[in-house]
C-alpha cells in the first residue's frame, strides 16, 4: 500500500497509517514525507513502513513491533521510549535518538546529533541495540542504564573525532562499543574504557553484519579489522555515596 | 567523635508487662530486651509512635530529648545537627516527607465567607450539593444542531474528560517510594469514591490493572515502565516535569530499594539505581513539551487527556501559560510543601514557592490570556483538610491532589524517615514484613472515610456560602478574605482583606 504524504499534516497522515494497519495492511510505502511528526508512534504491530523523504521528530516513539525504513535522514527523538521493532535510517539522525529505548534496534547509516542513546535500558532478555555508522555528538549514552550502543565512525572525515564530549556521563548500565577507540578525556568520569575480547567482538560483528545488510555495505571485514573499545560503568550505583541519611 | 545528642527519648514506665511487642514493632531498631527489661536506644528513635500505639500497657512515651544547647535563634539545633552530620559523612543530607520549616501557611491566613440575612444559605442535609468535577480541556464554544424532530444535539466534539465525584484526587506516589499496599489502597479508595490516583513515575504494578479507569499514569524523565499497555491502562497520562518537594532536580531510587517486584514494574534490573534525570532530555523548551504531549496523544490515539505536573517556582504563571498553550489538558501545580519519598534537605526546605500564591497567579494569568478553559488546574502540595480544598477552589483550582493527607489516614505519623525505607507503618518501605502491617481493606475504608468526611464538610461550607455546586465556588475569590497579610500578598492572592 502507498500513502502520499504530500500536503498532509501529521495527524491526518498518522490517522491513515493507523487505519491501514488496523485493516491488516502489512507494508506501507509513505512517499513525499516532509517533516510529519510521530510516524509509527504508538503502533504495536509487526508492520513495515518505508518512508521516502524526511520524517519529523518522534519517529516511532513508544512503538512496539514495526519495522521502519527511512530512505533519507531523520529528525530528533527517533525511537523515543520505543519498546520493540526496528528503525533503519539511511541518512543521518538528529538529537536524542533512542531516548530511553527498551527493546528493539535502531540502525543509523550516517551520524547522530547530541545525546544519542541517552538512558537506554535493559531488563532480563530485553536489550535495546543502536548502531551508528558515522559519528556522534556530545553526551552519547548519557545516563545509560542498559543495552548496547555501537559507534562505528566509518562515514566521517578522517580528522573528526568519532564522538563529542562527555560520552556516557552518568552511565550505570549497558555497554558502548566504539570502533577505533576514544580519548579518555572525552569520557565521563565514572566510566571505564576497556579492551574488547574475542567473544564480544563476535557479538559486535553480528550487529555490524545486520547494519551492513540494511545499507548494502559489503566491507564487513574491513570494518571489523579496526580495534574496538568498550565503555562500561565503574558502578551500577554512581551516586550511591552522595547522601547522608 | 560523637557530637549529636539524640532527638528523642523513649521512656518505658514500670507498667511495662515485658511482652516485647514494642521491640518487634520498632523497625528502626531502637528497642531491645536486656537484663529482663526493655531498653531504648534513643539515637535510633524516629518518633513514629508505632511502639506507643501498640503497647498494650501504655507504658511507652516518646519525648523530645531535653534541650542541652544554649538558646540561639540563629544557630538552631537543627542547623547544628546538619553541620555535624555533614562533617561526619561529607554527603548531602537526604530527607523525606515535606518541608517542615516555619514559612507562612497562607491557607491559615484566608477565611471563607457565609450568607447572612440578605442571601439565604442552603441546608446540605435537605438539598442536593454537586461536587462532580470534570478534568480536561473545555471547548472554546459549544455548538448545537436541531434535528427535524426538534431535538437539540451537541455538535461540538469534546476532548476526553475525566469525571470525578469529588474535587479531591490522589497525588503521584511511585511504587518504590511507597509500598504496593499504599497504591492498592489509593486505587481501591479512588474507585469507591469516584476519583483517581496517580502511579507516580515507578510504572504500573500488575496488581493495579483492574483499577485502570481510576489511574493516572506518569511519564517522567526516567521513563520507567512505560510501554503502550501502560499508556493505555489509565484514565489519563501525566508528564511529570517537577515536584514541589524537589523542584528542578531529578529522582533517585537507590539500588537497595529496587527489589524484584520494583524491578519488574520499572523494567530495570534489580539492585541498580533508578535514576530520573533532572530534565526530560527530549524537553528543553515549551515547543519540545508540546512535542511530547502530542507524542503521548498520538500513541493513545487522542483517547486520553494528557496533563503536565510542574513545581511551583518563581515564574510559575508564565510557565503554566506555556504549558497550557503546549496542549496540556490538565496542569498540576505542586507547591513547596509537597511531600517526597526522598529529597536532599536543602532542596526540600529552601526551593519553590507556596501553592496558595502560585495557584492564584496561574489562574489569574490564564484568565487574562483567555486560555483558562483550555486546561484544568490541579493544586497540590500541603493540602491538609477540607478547608484547604475549598480555599484552593475559590482561588481557581478545578481540583486538588492530596498525598501526605492520604498517607496520614493510612497511619503515617510524619516522622519524615521515608527515605530510609524503614517505615514502621508499612507505607514508605519495600520490606515485606513491614508492608504487611498495612492492611489494604482497612486502609481503603479509612481513606474512603476521610474523603467522605471532607466531602460532607465541603458541602456544609458550600451551603453556608449559599451555593449548591463546587462549580459555583471555582475561582470565586470574592468569597475569600485575608487576615494578617500585607497588601502585596493580598494583591498576589487577588483577595480583599477581612473587613472590606
Amino acid at each position: 500500500m502507498k500513502i502520499d504524504a504530500k500536503g498532509l499534516n501529521y495527524r491526518e497522515l498518522n490517522e491513515r497509517i493507523h487505519d491501514a494497519v488496523s485493516n491488516g495492511v502489512e507494508e506501507i510505502d509513505l512517499v513525499n514525507v516532509l517533516g510529519q511528526r510521530y510516524i509509527g508512534t504508538g503502533l504495536d504491530r509487526e508492520v513495515t513502513l518505508n518512508i521516502y523523504g524526511t520524517p519529523g521528530s518522534d519517529l516511532g516513539a513508544f512503538m512496539d513491533g514495526p519495522i521502519i525504513n527511512v530512505f533519507g535522514s531523520g529528525q530528533d527523538d527517533i525511537g523515543n521510549t520505543m519498546n520493540g521493532g526496528s528503525i533503519i535510517i539511511h541518512g543521518d539522525a538528529g538529537n536524542v535518538a533512542g531516548l530511553s529505548m527498551r527493546t528493539g534496534k535502531i540502525f543509523i547509516k550516517g551520524s547522530v546529533g547530541y545525546r544519542a542513546g541517552i538512558h537506554m535500558k535493559a531488563y532480563q532478555d530485553q536489550c535495546p541495540v543502536m548502531v551508528v555508522g558515522g559519528r556522534a555528538g556530545d553526551f552519547l549514552g548519557e545516563y545509560m542504564a542498559g543495552g548496547k550502543l555501537i559507534l562505528l565512525g566509518i562515514f566521517k572525515k578522517e580528522k573528526d573525532p568519532v564522538a563529542g564530549r562527555y560520552i556516557a556521563t552518568g552511565m550505570h548500565g549497558g555497554v558502548i562499543y566504539v570502533r577505533g577507540g576514544v580519548n579518555k578525556n572525552q569520557v565521563g568520569k565514572d566510566v571505564a574504557v576497556e579492551e574488547v575480547d574475542n567473544e564480544e567482538k563476535a557479538e559486535i560483528k553480528s550487529e555490524v553484519e545486520e547494519f551492513c545488510r540494511h545499507f548494502g555495505i559489503t566491507r564487513i571485514d574491513d570494518i571489523m579489522a579496526s580495534p574496538f573499545v568498550k565503555l562500561l560503568p565503574k558502578s551500577s550505583r554512581p551516586y550511591g555515596k552522595l547522601y547522608a541519611y | 567523635m560523637r557530637m549529636m545528642p539524640p532527638e528523642f527519648m523513649v521512656k518505658i514506665s514500670d507498667s511495662c508487662i515485658k511482652c516485647k511487642r514494642c521491640i518487634n514493632e520498632c523497625s528502626f531498631g531502637a528497642l531491645r530486651f536486656e537484663n529482663d527489661r526493655v531498653v531504648a536506644d534513643h539515637d535510633k528513635c524516629a518518633a513514629c509512635h508505632r511502639c506507643t500505639a501498640f503497647c498494650p500497657a501504655h507504658a511507652i512515651t516518646v519525648e523530645k530529648f531535653p534541650a542541652i544547647f544554649k538558646d540561639n535563634y540563629l544557630w538552631s539545633q537543627d542547623v547544628l545537627k546538619s553541620l555535624w552530620k555533614q562533617s561526619e559523612s561529607g554527603a548531602k543530607i537526604l530527607t523525606g516527607a515535606g518541608n517542615d520549616k516555619p514559612y507562612p501557611v497562607f491557607w491559615d491566613k484566608m477565611l471563607l465567607d457565609a450568607c447572612q440575612v440578605t442571601n439565604p444559605s442552603i441546608d446540605p442535609l435537605r438539598e442536593p450539593m454537586e461536587l462532580r468535577t470534570y478534568l480536561g480541556k473545555k471547548p472554546d464554544k459549544l455548538e448545537f444542531w436541531q434535528d427535524k424532530k426538534g431535538d437539540i444535539k451537541l455538535t461540538t466534539v469534546m476532548e476526553p474528560q475525566i469525571k470525578l465525584e469529588t474535587p479531591i484526587i490522589f497525588a503521584g506516589m511511585s511504587y518504590g517510594a511507597v509500598s504496593l499496599n499504599v497504591q492498592l489502597i489509593l486505587a481501591g479508595a479512588a474507585r469507591e469514591l469516584g476519583t483517581i490516583m496517580n502511579t507516580g513515575e515507578g510504572g504500573l504494578p500488575q496488581e493495579l490493572s483492574e483499577y485502570k479507569d481510576h489511574i493516572v499514569v506518569q511519564c517522567a524523565s526516567g521513563r520507567f515502565g512505560i510501554n503502550l499497555s501502560y499508556l493505555n491502562s489509565c484514565a489519563a497520562i501525566e508528564i511529570k516535569i517537577g515536584q514541589g518537594a524537589k523542584p528542578g532536580i531529578g529522582g533517585h531510587l537507590p539500588g537497595e530499594k529496587v527489589t524484584e517486584e520494583i524491578s519488574r514494574t520499572r523494567r530495570i534490573p534489580s539492585g541498580t539505581d533508578a535514576i530520573s534525570p533532572a530534565p526530560h532530555h527530549d524537553i528543553y523548551s515549551i515547543e519540545d513539551l508540546r512535542q511530547l504531549i502530542y507524542a503521548l496523544k498520538e500513541a493513545t490515539r487522542y483517547k486520553k487527556p494528557v496533563g503536565v505536573k510542574i513545581a511551583a517556582v518563581h515564574n510559575v504563571a508564565a510557565i503554566a501559560s506555556g504549558v497550557v498553550r503546549a496542549g496540556a489538558d490538565m496542569i498540576t501545580i505542586d507547591g513547596f510543601r509537597g511531600g517526597t519519598g526522598a529529597a536532599p534537605q536543602v532542596i526540600r526546605d529552601h526551593v519553590g514557592i507556596p501553592i496558595e500564591l502560585a495557584l492564584a497567579r496561574v489562574d489569574e494569568q490564564l484568565r487574562r490570556e483567555g486560555i483558562r478553559h483550555m486546561a484544568s488546574i490541579i493544586a497540590s502540595g500541603g493540602i491538609r483538610q477540607s478547608a484547604d480544598v475549598l480555599k484552593a477552589i475559590a482561588l481557581g483550582a478545578d481540583a486538588v491532589a492530596i498525598g501526605t493527607a492520604a498517607l496520614v489516614s493510612m497511619g503515617c505519623h510524619l516522622c519524615q524517615k521515608c527515605h530510609t525505607g524503614l517505615c514502621a507503618w508499612g507505607i514508605a518501605t519495600q520490606k515485606p514484613e513491614l508492608i504487611k502491617r498495612l492492611n489494604v481493606e482497612e486502609g481503603i475504608k479509612r481513606l474512603v472515610n476521610m474523603i467522605k468526611a471532607w466531602n460532607l464538610e465541603i458541602k456544609e461550607i458550600l451551603g453556608a456560602l449559599g451555593v449548591n455546586s463546587i462549580e459555583s465556588l471555582r475561582g470565586s475569590r470574592e468569597r475569600l478574605r485575608g487576615v494578617d497579610m500585607d497588601e502585596v500578598y493580598l494583591d498576589v492572592l487577588g483577595i480583599k482583606p477581612a473587613g472590606r
